[in-house]
């Protein structure tokens, strides 16, 4: 978002990295809004929650968890290096970084089309016929999740770009204001994460 | 062009940087450049609106069907309320005024981020072209009106999926802009310009950009929840699905109550600039000014439960609301003290802006009281949907930020352009959109009181009066706007040269030539004072 340089002389990285903590914040408040509806539905309808809970596969979202952390850990090891001047380990560690995203979308994908084959996605006949507060529990399912591995693919897409920048030596020890912006983004990918997936799959 | 004392002095619509021609105008990123091209926008949107407005208050002239049919008026005052709300009146000042005048006003070149202004200007073209669209594709005009109420939002068999979207695209451009301008303000301040040394206009967007940044996203999310909720039919709000309708209700005016406050603020922080110049006199109670914008944009934040007084929330929820509802009255009733002591004592000059900016109080001071009697819990029962609503909104809406809009464009355009427009003609224009403003509206505070319902195109006989007042005034309205445009474009091609310093005001953007050049200042000036001290000796 926010690596635009000016031709105005009075840019500078703190004002890029300000920008991009303002956008975080109204990421966090997109999705406050969903976490909103999910305190609401799960007050109203406990039971169901619970019992809705218990269908989704608490193995996979641990991978998840697992790979989300440790990409967050390689890209800010990536940031560090690019800091110190070695531009060959931070394309490593960027790449690491994708690849776990990619991990924890591929992992995803099995899950989502599971749930399918068993008749679980809004608008089937199977679902119509639970209660009212599975059905809301599994649209939520969709929904949180949904939207945020459309986050995790941006966030794939950006460190792609980030890949090209460091390899063309415009993103160096000297301006490294993207990878530190889409370092910070991804950061938020994963914290996210950090709250779904309780709130998804262990709160049961 | 060329002033005497600036050799190379070349006005940012003659500049010519990498683009040439048009392309320097859709490729640019001069926020003085980007914000006429909003004006220009919005001057084209505001139109398609006020006419589509115009067509429902013929519509009204009389009892029963007279041009058009329920269902026509429904998506006409559904596609007039999307268009005047998220295409016009939230963007309007923040995206014209703000872009022209914020980094002027503090002493900067140009926004923190240019180029995400010019993305932000495209998203707004995009969103509002959507939003118009959706009224002649596919399945016929939306009929949920703007506010999109679930469940008939999600069963309608119009096109809503289009204004949803529309509506989603216009509040990305407008979080993007709010992110500018807070991160401008925080870092571009021109040296020894501290927080209270900022004009005030500034302040009011610095308000107004928080609330688009924080509040935003939250309608964002619900109208995505929505458009899943027609196309993937994931249950959130629609009772057939398992959700629950009034949690669309509050998600909704979470944003679209604050929303309000988008709109007024920056039309206070315009009038607050008016008030001192046209007075010749230091703003009474800066502080307090500054300070209320604040408080409106933090108070206003808690006060979306008073749209849902009749929707069978709790006793306790509703006074609650009510209650922070009156609150609000109070930063907004500093703010028109201090413009009225500005006055006192001043001398005043009746130019086209002040009447505009009086006619601001006026007519925001009719829309906030009757502000109060919607807020209070007894009281909304009996007026709740009729068209005593639909004339307070338009008070505060039109009468207020739209009043404030033309006193800005009256004061900023010899900035804005260079030349000058014809006073009395400006003049003549203001009697008829004040007249005929209020003779439009007011007439629909009293039957509203006697029952007239909003948003119904047929009425029982003995409201034809009023309506037949209302559509007269609303002629009148619609002949001043066109003069009044004629004027400002007449004024642009071929008005007299306006000086650098027209009003003598004493805030930055007057003290640059007319035209602004391409980067605003050859140097950046160094702030060693309070604004708005015309030659007085107050210290600090």
């Amino acid at each position: 978002m926010t690596e635009h340089h000016t031709d105005t002389g009075q840019f500078d990285q703190e004002t890029g990295k300000l920008g991009m903590w303002i956008f975080l914040l109204t990421e966090l408040f997109l999705f406050g809004g969903l976490f909103l509806v999910y305190a609401v539905f799960r007050a109203k309808y406990s039971l169901d929650f619970h019992n809705a809970a218990q269908e989704l596969n608490t193995f996979i979202g641990t991978l998840n968890t697992v790979f989300l952390l440790t990409s967050s850990m390689t890209v800010a090891m990536a940031l560090t290096a690019i800091q110190k001047n070695s531009p060959r380990l931070a394309l490593f560690l960027v790449f690491i970084t994708i690849l776990f995203a990619a991990l924890f979308m591929v992992n995803k994908y099995f899950e989502w089309t599971h749930k399918f084959s068993l008749h679980i996605y809004p608008g089937s006949p199977v679902l119509k016929n639970l209660q009212k507060g599975e059905l809301l529990f599994f649209g939520l399912y969709y929904m949180m999740t949904g939207l945020h591995a459309l986050h995790v693919f941006i966030g794939m897409i950006l460190l792609s770009i980030n890949l090209v920048k460091i390899r063309k030596n415009v993103v160096n020890s000297g301006h490294y204001l993207l990878l530190e912006n889409s370092a910070l983004y991804w950061h938020l990918v994963d914290l996210i994460w950090i709250f779904l997936f309780p709130l998804l799959y262990l709160i049961t | 062009m060329t002033e005497p004392g600036h050799e190379a002095y070349v006005s940012y619509l003659k500049h010519e940087g990498k683009h040439k021609g048009i392309l320097g105008w859709l490729l640019t990123t001069d926020h003085k450049r980007i914000g006429l091209l909003y004006f220009y926008a919005i001057i084209v949107f505001f139109f398609i609106a006020a006419i589509l407005g115009m067509l429902m208050r013929i519509e009204l002239i009389a009892p029963g069907q007279t041009i058009m049919g329920p269902q026509t008026y429904n998506g006409l005052f559904t596609i007039h309320g999307i268009i005047m709300i998220f295409v016009i009146v939230i963007p309007a000042l923040p995206a014209v005024f703000g872009n022209f005048f914020l980094p002027i006003l503090i002493g900067a070149k140009d926004v923190a981020f240019p180029r995400l202004n010019l993305f932000s200007f495209y998203l707004y073209i995009i969103g509002a072209v959507l939003g118009v669209l959706s009224q002649f594709m596919g399945s016929g005009p939306p009929d949920t009106g703007w506010t999109f109420y679930v469940p008939y939002s999600a069963q309608s068999s119009t096109n809503v999926i289009y204004a949803l979207v529309a509506a989603f695209i216009l509040g990305f451009s407008s979080i993007l802009t709010g992110l500018n301008f807070i991160v401008t303000i925080h870092r571009m301040r021109a040296p020894g310009m501290g927080w209270f040394r900022m004009p005030l206009f500034p302040w009011s967007i610095y308000a107004t950009a928080w609330i688009q940044v924080l509040a935003t996203p939250i309608v964002g999310i619900t109208l995505l929840m929505v458009i899943a909720e027609r196309l993937l039919h994931i249950g959130f709000f629609d009772p057939a699905l398992g959700g629950d309708p009034v949690l669309f209700q509050h998600l909704f005016w979470i944003y679209s109550h604050p929303a309000v406050y988008i709109m007024i603020l920056p039309a206070m922080g315009i009038v607050t600039e008016i008030f001192p110049t046209f007075s010749q006199k230091p703003v009474f109670g800066y502080g307090a000014i500054a300070m209320s914008s604040i408080a409106i944009a933090f108070i206003g934040s808690f006060v979306w439960g008073h749209h849902m007084f009749t929707s069978g929330t709790s006793y306790a929820s509703r006074w609650i609301f009510s209650f922070l509802t009156f609150i609000v009255a109070v930063p907004s009733a500093i703010k028109v003290f201090n413009w009225i002591s500005t006055m006192y004592g001043g001398s005043v000059d009746l130019k086209p802006p002040l009447l505009y900016a009086i006619s601001f109080i006026f007519l925001f001071m009719i829309g906030g009281f009757t502000g109060l009697t919607l807020g209070s819990l007894a009281t909304n029962i009996q007026v709740h949907a009729t068209s005593f609503v639909v004339a307070h909104f338009h008070y505060i809406i039109f009468g207020g930020m739209g009043f404030a809009t033309f006193a800005g464009i009256h004061y900023w355009f010899p900035k804005m352009f260079g030349r000058m427009y014809n006073l009395k003609i400006a003049n003549i224009a203001w009697g008829l959109n004040f007249f005929g403003f209020n003779i439009l509206y007011f007439p629909q505070f009293i039957i509203g009181i006697q029952g007239m319902p909003r948003r119904y195109f047929d009425y029982l006989p003995q409201f034809q009066t009023a309506e037949v007042i209302s559509t007269i005034g609303g002629f009148i309205l619609f002949a001043g706007l066109i003069l009044m445009l004629y004027n400002f474009i007449r004024a642009a091609r071929k008005g007299e040269i306006a000086p650098a310093n027209p009003w003598k005001g004493v805030t930055l953007e007057w003290q640059i030539p007319s035209p602004p050049p391409h980067e605003n200042f050859d140097t950046i000036p160094e702030i060693t004072t309070q604004p708005y001290l015309f030659g007085t000796s107050n210290k600090e």
